[in-house]
Formats: C-alpha cells, structure tokens, sequence
C-alpha cells in the first residue's frame, strides 16, 4: 500500500468550477507525476469551503494550509516549494483580516470563528464522489444502528421531535411533527412516499446546493431513515436542472448506495426496502413550493393545489408524502450520531440547531456560512461578512428571497431566528443573505422582487397572477417619476389583500419585499414620488448627469465616450450635457479624469 | 412572446427521431413520465418544436395539450432553437445589486438582440437567469458552459469578441 503524506483538498463546487478548479486538478496531477510525487501526494476533489469570494481554493493537509485565489501558475509553485520540500507558501495563504493577520488554516480566521458547520460539517472535507469517504466520517452509521437494532419508528420521530429541528426550507415547520403526521396517516395501498425538496429557487441562495455538491450521502442516509421512520418505500429528490455538479453527483452517490447495499432491497439485511429516484426541475420557481413540486413530480405543470388535505395526508400521487428540503436532511444523520439534546443545546429557545446562509452582495466575504440560531445580524455582516467593502455604508440586509424582506441597518442588532426575524417583517426563508448598500435604491429592489414574482407566477390563481402585476405597475410609475401620493397607499391595500387572498405560500409572501420596504424605508418612496428623487441615484427617470464647468477642462474625452452624442462643447471650454439626448448610461463618469461629471 | 410556436421549419433528423422512441419506450406506462422524456427530447433536438411534441404525446398517449401545457410552464423547456453560442446572464439578487442590469444591456446592444431572441445569423442566442449559484463571482453571465463572473460592462464586447 502506498503511503500518502500530503492530500491537495480542491474546491470544485460552482462558484470554484467557475474559476478554474478543474484546470488547477489537472495541472496539479500533471505536475506531481512529473515531479516523482504522485505516489506520495493525493489531489482530493472536494465540496464547498464557503469561501467563495477567495476561490479557487486549495487546502494541503496534514498542515492545514489554505490557499486561496489559487492561478494555475501557482501549482508549480505549490508542489515543487511544499509538497516537495515542505515549505508552506506564504505568498498564496489567506490573507486573513485586521486582527489575525495573515494565517495558515481557514479555521483561525473570522470568517470561521463564529461559524459552527453541522449541516456543511463534509463540506470542502471529504469527496463528495466517493461513498467509501462518507463511511470514513460516520457515514451511514446512524442508519446501520437504526434499522439493524431495530429502534422503532416512533423513537425516531421522537428523537427528531427532541432535537426541536424545524424546516430549513423558510417556513420553519416542527420537522418530528412533520415525520408523525406522515407515520399516522393511513394510506389506502400502504404506499407512502418521501420526497427532498432540492429545488432551490431563491435568488442569492445556494446552501442546498452545496450540500448536494459536497456531502450527497448524508442526504440519501437521511432520507433512508425518514423513509422507515413514516413507513416508505420509495424516495424522490427533485433537484434543480439549473445544478449540473449536484445532479451528477447525486446520481454517482445514488449509484454507489445500490452498490454497497445502502439502498434498494433488505438494507442492513433489516427487512427494510427504501429506493430513491432523482426528478429534475425545469426552472419554475414556484415548484419549491411543497404542492406544486409533488404536481411537477407527476409529470405536470408545477400549479400549487389547496390545502389542506396536506401532503403529509394525500401528497405525490394522493398518498401520504414526507416532504424535507436538503438542509433539513442535513441536519438529520447528526442529530443521531451526536444525540438530539446536544442539537437542542444550539441556538434559542424556538429556533434550535444552526442555519446555513449565503452571503452575498456588497459584503467582503461572499460565500456560504453556518451560525448557530441567535447570532446576531451585526455579527454576520461585520465580523463574519468583513462588512461593506470600499468604504460605503450598510444600509439593508434582504433575508428570505422574494418572499422576505429588508433588515435595516437600525435593525443590525437583531437575532437571526425565525421568531425574530418574522416580527420584524422578514422571514428566514431558505437562507438567502444580500446585502445592500447606500447605492442601492429600496424602491427598485422592491421592483426587483415583483419583477421576478409577476415572472414566476403560475398563474393558477387572480391574486397572484393580476395583483402582483398591479404592484409591479405601481412601482415601476413611482420608479419613472410619475407616483402619485395616494399610489403609496394603493400599494399597502393591495399588498394586504394578496397577502390574504392568494393560494399558495408564494403568492401569500409575494407582497413582503414591499411591505417590508415601506415599512423600514418609507421616505425613500415618499422622496421618489414628492420629490421626484431617487436618493440612491438608481432610477434612470430621476437622476440627471451634469458637468461642473470650474473642474471641467474641455478635454473631449466624455465627448468622445457618449453614446448618444449628448455632450457638446468646444476644446479645452467646459462642456455641457444635452439632456433631451442624454440616455443616463453614465459612460461620462466613467471616461472623466477630473471628477468633473456629478449625478444628481 | 419567445415560447410560441417556432418560426423555423422543423429539420429532426431520422435518428434524432429513433432516440427519442427509445427514450418514450423507456418510460412509458411509468407514473410522471412527461417531464424526464421532454427533458432528454430538448436534449436530442436542442428544442421542443410542435412535431416533436406530437411525437411525445402520441408515443406516452396522453393528450397533446398536456405535454404543451408542461413544456409551455417550464423556463427550461423552449420551442424556438437556440443559438450555436447560447448566452445567459444572471439576474440573481446578488448579481443583480453588483450590477448585472447594466451587463445584460451591454450585452443587448453589442447583439442588437433582446433576452429570449437569437441573432440573424444563429451564433448567438440571449436569455437572462435566475441565480447560476455563483453568487460570489457575482456579476455572472455564462456563454455555454463558461462562467464569466465579476463582469463589468465594458468587458462584454471583448469577451463576445473571442465567439465571433
């Protein structure tokens, strides 16, 4: 057997692919072969650090060196200085922050420090491609001492029950009361299914698929036991055709589970049968919610039904059907292998366990982090985000997607739980973290949302499909400089009533990113339709480009640059902007040298 | 309106035709057959024209206006072909507030093409996204299966330039 000294951990989930990873694993097997260390040194494909501002990312153990921004100029570098001789290559290690100063392992530095990884714990850590990795780590044990000791379902579900998890999918659903109603409903044939919702559809979001790309099994393990703790024998995960790496690596650690016997007939040699079958999504955001994905499953289009009867009584071909997002399940192998008291131990008094988000926007450290329930806002952007680059204020943090709302920076203090969140008008949702700066206009990322909702609507039901398109006009009159006052209160009553009147989860949240905005972010509204103002100086129809004359040389520069040929003015004489021609492309700024262009 | 019935006459070849009726054997009589099938029938032929859904809807024997009422619901599903280079750039959140408007209308100008249409030629096909999940690359705009990311809108027309 060959002794392996020095493992080379790449990142290759999508945000790292993005940047090269793939070309850095071959360069780095090109170059170990060439220099005699193939033998020695292991290049490991792994799932996502998080840190996907710094990719691509290198990890060499056993010293625990994380490099980051790796080229594949660097890899020569990285395996003739350390894997040969030694020597760690300080020129490539994050660079670390203020206080830590550079450092060797990701794991001293802020972004890490707060963060506790239960739900990412394989993540970045071991193959996500090779099921004989997971079993290293505990994999598929809580399964094997489930069903070969015979624990009874009930306990199961209790143990679920006591470790107070609840659905990571945004609405935040007791998951044990989830598994029991399931378990106690009657199904006609006997047949009850059990599905995962992988359809992560909310813009900014992508801990589901992370956990797909880095950690698969956990996944299978977890829905394995959901399937013999409410009686199934058949499982579905219906992910988004939008993931090609987690789709493929779904299917390898699906294929590799029937191999070993983890899946398919007589696991554990229990008695026990559990298949699973992967759906793709088609891209329609409303089928993340649970009636829609169960109709899309069945071949249709993806139309939510009313409720109840809920799923968990006539779901996916009208038998009882579990459903759970990804996160959730990820949560589920650890609450057996570490007990459900020392999951409950984490986070507040309703919201227990940790919570995966993805931030993103203006914020340093963009990426994937995982805090205990109760950490506050403050610590997230600040410490853990490395706060707002270039110097510009926070303004707003949108948690939830188009179905939550805006953290003002007045609110930066506010604990990240799902009751806190939702008595400020946010919501958890499925962990989407942007954040937004003093650039940013509310009133446009207010229309942002209900661009997207108007476009996602399924269309089943008036409220969603007219109201929301009302609001969109609302708002995009407001956005053009033609609101009305009694337009801001047209607004609040029809959010109102969509809120109370649309069919499913979506269209009952849809209203939320401008409700939210109103409430925190009034005068902003107020300054676009009193004023004709945009305070942030977004909205094309409000702002307005003009030339300082006492800095302006006559340089012809923004002359030349205008698209339009809106700027005239002689050589070397200040210069004027035509504003009937002027399209507010802001290519002037851009072209001038002497800050001479200012946007009103 | 993108996703009408296409302009461009149906050219399915003889084989493309044999693998899909492997793909509908395959499946049929199966529960939620509909989807996985026009998934590898956009696969086959790029895009799902009024013939090939016939085909589908005969083959599984369910009523024609099913499979278009799934292929017309689905952002993934199209019924115009796509371009050799098939662009899409991402209005996620996080794109989206880093700047991806003012890339998606560079993009729009260098083509002359809005998001949804092909250019004349065929080269270039545009459509905008949700969410690509590169968030920390953001802005990103994806040409195939190259990621662009950190994108400002001056950069397009030099990318755009190495697919000419």
């Amino acid at each position: 057997m060959n002794m392996i000294r020095s493992h080379i951990l790449v990142c290759t989930g999508t945000g790292c692919s993005s940047s090269e990873s793939p070309r850095i694993i071959a360069e780095f097997e090109r170059q170990l072969l060439e220099q005699g260390m193939d033998q020695e040194a292991k290049v490991v494909r792994t799932g996502c650090f998080g840190l996907c501002a710094l990719g691509p990312i290198v990890t060499v153990y056993p010293e625990g060196a994380c490099y980051t921004h790796v080229t594949v100029d660097d890899v020569a570098e990285i395996v003739s200085e350390h894997i040969v001789k030694g020597r760690i290559v300080k020129r490539l290690l994050h660079k670390g922050d203020e206080e830590t100063g550079p450092v060797t392992s990701l794991t001293d530095t802020q972004f890490y420090k707060h963060q506790q990884r239960i739900a990412l714990r394989n993540c970045g850590v071991i193959d996500p491609e090779s099921i004989d990795e997971y079993i290293g780590v505990d994999g598929y044990a809580a399964l094997g001492k489930i069903l070969t000791e015979q624990i009874p379902p009930q306990q199961v579900i209790d143990a679920v029950k006591a470790s107070g998890l609840r659905g990571r999918g945004g609405a935040g659903f007791p998951t044990g009361q989830k598994w029991q109603f399931t378990h106690d409903a009657v199904s006609p044939d006997g047949v009850k299914f059990v599905c995962c919702n992988a359809d992560e559809g909310d813009p900014g979001a992508f801990m589901d698929r992370s956990v797909l790309e880095g950690d698969p099994h956990s996944i299978l393990e977890a829905m394995a036991i959901a399937g013999y703790a409410v009686g199934a024998h058949q499982g579905y995960i219906y992910v988004r055709a939008e993931y090609p790496i987690a789709v493929k690596r779904l299917e390898t650690a699906i294929r590799q589970a029937k191999e070993y016997g983890l899946l398919g007939k007589n696991i554990f040699e229990s008695g026990f049968d559990f298949d699973l079958e992967l759906r793709l999504g088609a891209g329609a955001f409303v089928c993340g919610e649970e009636t829609a994905l169960m109709r899309s499953i069945e071949g249709m289009r993806g139309e939510p039904k009313t409720r109840p009867p809920f799923p968990a009584v006539k779901g996916l071909f009208d038998r009882p059907t579990l459903l759970n997002n990804v996160e959730t399940y990820a949560n589920i192998t650890w609450i057996f292998n570490n007990g459900p008291d020392k999951f409950a131990a984490i986070g507040t008094g309703k919201s227990k366990g940790t919570k995966v988000f993805a931030l993103g926007g203006k914020i340093t450290n963009t990426g994937l982090v995982e805090i205990p329930m109760g950490t506050t806002l403050r610590t997230v952007v600040e410490e853990i985000g490395g706060g707002v680059p270039n110097g510009k204020q926070f303004k707003a943090a949108q948690t939830g997607g188009p179905s939550g709302g805006c953290i003002p920076a007045g609110l930066i203090d506010t604990p990240i739980d799902y009751e806190s969140l939702g008595a400020i008008g946010s919501m958890m949702g499925s962990g989407g973290l942007i954040v937004m700066d003093e650039d940013n206009c509310m009133v446009d990322i207010a229309k942002f949302f209900l661009e997207f909702i108007v476009d996602e609507s399924c269309g089943k039901c008036s409220p969603c499909r007219i109201g929301t398109k009302r609001l969109l006009g609302l708002l995009n009159k407001i956005c053009e400089g033609n609101g009305e006052p009694e337009d801001l209160d047209t607004l609040e009553e029809l959010c109102e009533h969509i809120k109370q009147s649309a069919l499913c989860g979506l269209g009952q949240t849809a209203p939320n990113p401008v409700l939210s905005t109103l409430k925190h972010f009034r005068d902003e509204y107020e300054a676009h339709v009193y004023e004709k103002r945009c305070p942030a100086g977004v909205c094309k129809a409000l702002i307005r480009y003009v030339v300082d004359p006492i800095k302006c040389k006559g340089c012809t520069r923004c002359a030349r640059g205008c698209p339009t040929g809106a700027i005239e003015g002689a050589v070397r004489a200040p210069h004027t902007i035509n504003q009937a021609k002027c399209i507010k492309c802001g290519a002037c700024i851009d072209q001038c040298r002497f800050d001479a262009i200012i946007k009103q | 309106m993108p996703n009408c019935k296409s302009v461009i006459a149906y050219r399915g070849t003889p084989e493309q035709e044999e693998r899909l009726r492997q793909v509908i054997e395959a499946h049929k009589g199966q529960p939620g057959a509909t989807m996985p099938v026009l998934q590898a029938a956009q696969e086959i032929f790029g895009y799902l024209p009024e013939e090939v859904q016939i085909m589908v809807a005969e083959g599984l024997e369910v009523p024609l206006s099913e499979v278009y009422g799934v292929a017309s619901f689905y952002a993934q599903f199209t019924m115009n072909p796509k371009g050799k280079y098939q662009i899409s750039v991402c209005l996620g959140t996080a794109c989206y507030v880093k700047g991806a408007a003012a890339v998606l209308s560079a993009v729009e100008q260098k083509l002359g093409v809005a998001p949804g249409a092909i250019t004349p030629d065929g080269k270039f096909s545009l459509d905008s996204c949700r969410c690509v999940g590169a968030c920390g690359l953001a802005p990103v705009m994806m040409i195939n299966n190259d990621v662009y990311g950190r994108l400002t809108p001056d950069q397009v027309g030099p990318i755009l330039d190495n697919y000419r």
